[in-house]
């Protein structure tokens, strides 16, 4: 097989249909874009909830009567509540935070946020059992019947707001799915009327070959290769751009998103992401190839 | 060189068969003419040479293959053997005459060196020699088939099948394609030229195999056209 044959047809064949061409790496390189958005979630999730999961605790708040008289939890109800939660196989520490203590965890968070510091006090802080647990996902089963207990003014579950949050980024991971799907099917439609027109204005050509002998490789491997290489620079469209993206993402923008959700970094997407979407588009666009030629492109 | 044993070709399109019952012997280095009207199969009679078709019935050889069973990824070895010239020249207009020519090696593998070497000796042979760089539409008709012959011929193959190759051509340039032909023809090449014009059929004085509703009516060693008619 001579190379230097097959790639200046290809490269003819490409020039020929520049509008086509054109169309099918952007419609590519979009849908890869958002496909990739998808992935980037999905590690999202993992990374975001393996953050909160490590620093996840069970807040279970005392009533203000215990809250004001039992500041070291050494009494009833208090003392009981904490030393039942011990005994809970799945809990792996109990520590008891009074008021003052609550206060200044109060103020540490919010230290940004001056009017925040002016109304909250220390007696409006309830006192609370922080209950740290072995495997944080079972963080709702631990809790369960303590809320109805004695002396148990609120349970905040520190699992819920996660699950809630995680719910959300599957969703938005759904929908970049959803979507990349359905450009991948413009895409594919676009690869195939692009062998087939390919095809039409080089009829003769392909006449000929078939006429003088040919092997199949020889006539259809140009147009195999026209759609892979269109295929191959949509994704380094889409690659490029999804690291364009996560460059270029105002700071502040994206500092602010790193406090609830942890977006995997470029390395991520430049090692992991990128070959994914190179493969995708190679594999697709040559299979769609192949099945076009077989079904438009006589021998 | 070709056989065809009762071989009956049927469109499924087509009430009537294209061929019916067609047994032809051609031996190595003839020149065979295959005439008859518009309809009466000859194209269908090339095209299972080519294995473009197979046939409804019957058997079709060409050298050492048995055309209808040969596997699909064979094709190609019988198409190398066979060279292919059609009325309307096929060239591609974007190429140049060296490169239309050489195109045909090209597609087959055959090496650059190669290339370079032959193309300009068949050029020399069609009496092309000194036009390897023009494009076809800066040629007369006659040189333009003289290129696709070049293109047939260059690969050297068996046989040269030649469909209606005068039938855009004056009778002058006519004339001298069939020289050609004939030139190919002695170098041990087998010919088989479908064909309607009476004038060379009758001033060539070779075998001649005449077909009417696809069936062979006459079979002359050294026919002329309007015999039989």
């Amino acid at each position: 097989m001579r190379a230097s044959f097959v790639f200046s047809e290809v490269s003819t064949g490409l020039r020929r249909n520049v509008t086509m061409t054109v169309a099918m790496i952007l419609t590519t390189a979009i849908s890869l874009i958002m496909f990739g958005v998808g992935l980037m979630v999905v590690k999202a999730v993992d990374l975001t909830k393996d953050n909160y999961l490590d620093e996840l605790e069970v807040a279970v708040f005392l009533t203000d009567e215990i809250s004001k008289k039992d500041t070291n939890c050494t009494a009833q109800p208090c003392a009981s509540l904490k030393q039942d939660l011990e005994l809970n196989p799945a809990v792996d520490t109990v520590v008891f935070r009074n008021q003052t203590e609550a206060y200044e965890v109060f103020k540490k968070a919010f230290k940004n946020e001056p009017t925040m510091l002016e109304l909250a006090s220390p007696q409006a802080i309830p006192a609370s059992l922080q209950v740290r647990l072995k495997s944080p996902e079972q963080s709702g089963a631990v809790v369960k019947g303590f809320s109805e207990r004695q002396g148990v003014s609120l349970i905040h579950d520190g699992g819920e707001t996660v699950d809630r949050l995680v719910d959300s980024l599957r969703v938005l991971r759904n929908v970049t799915f959803v979507g990349s799907l359905v450009l991948l099917l413009a895409a594919l439609l676009l690869i195939a009327n692009m062998i087939q027109i390919s095809a039409y204005t080089r009829r003769t050509e392909v006449g000929i070959m078939r006429l003088v002998g040919a092997t199949r490789w020889y006539t259809q491997l140009p147009f195999l290769l026209e759609a892979m290489v269109a295929g191959a620079i949509g994704a380094v469209l889409a690659i490029s751009g999804l690291l364009s993206m996560q460059v270029l993402l105002p700071s502040g923008f994206a500092n602010q998103l790193e406090n609830v959700v942890r977006f995997p970094g470029t390395f991520y997407t430049a090692f992991v992401i990128s070959p994914i979407l190179l493969l995708t588009a190679m594999l697709i666009s040559s299979l769609v190839g192949y099945v076009t030629l077989r079904l438009y492109v006589r021998h | 060189m070709i056989r065809l044993e009762n071989v009956s070709k049927v469109y499924k399109t087509s009430t009537r068969p294209a061929l019916e019952n067609v047994s032809v012997d051609v031996g190595k280095g003839e020149f065979v003419f295959v005439i008859g009207p518009s309809g009466s199969g000859k194209s269908t009679f090339l095209r299972l040479l080519l294995r473009e078709e197979v046939p409804s019935r019957g058997k079709v050889f060409v050298s050492n293959f048995d055309v209808a069973k040969l596997p699909r990824r064979r094709v190609p070895r019988l198409r190398q053997t066979i060279g292919c010239v059609f009325q309307d020249f096929r060239l591609l207009t974007n190429k140049t005459v060296f490169e239309n020519v050489a195109f045909a090696l090209e597609v087959i593998g055959k090496p650059a060196h190669t290339i370079r070497k032959v193309v300009p000796e068949v050029l020399e042979l069609v009496g092309l020699d000194g036009k390897a760089d023009r494009m076809p539409r800066e040629l007369s008709g006659g040189e333009q088939q003289r290129v696709a012959i070049a293109r047939a011929f260059v690969n050297r193959p068996l046989m040269l099948l030649a469909d209606e190759p005068t039938g855009n051509l004056d009778p002058d340039t006519s004339q001298d394609i069939m020289l050609l032909l004939e030139r190919i023809n002695r170098t041990g090449t087998t010919v088989l030229m479908a064909t309607h014009d009476q004038s060379i059929v009758d001033s060539m004085r070779r075998r001649v195999v005449e077909l009417d509703f696809g069936r062979v009516i006459r079979d002359d060693a050294r026919g002329v056209y309007g015999y039989g008619h």
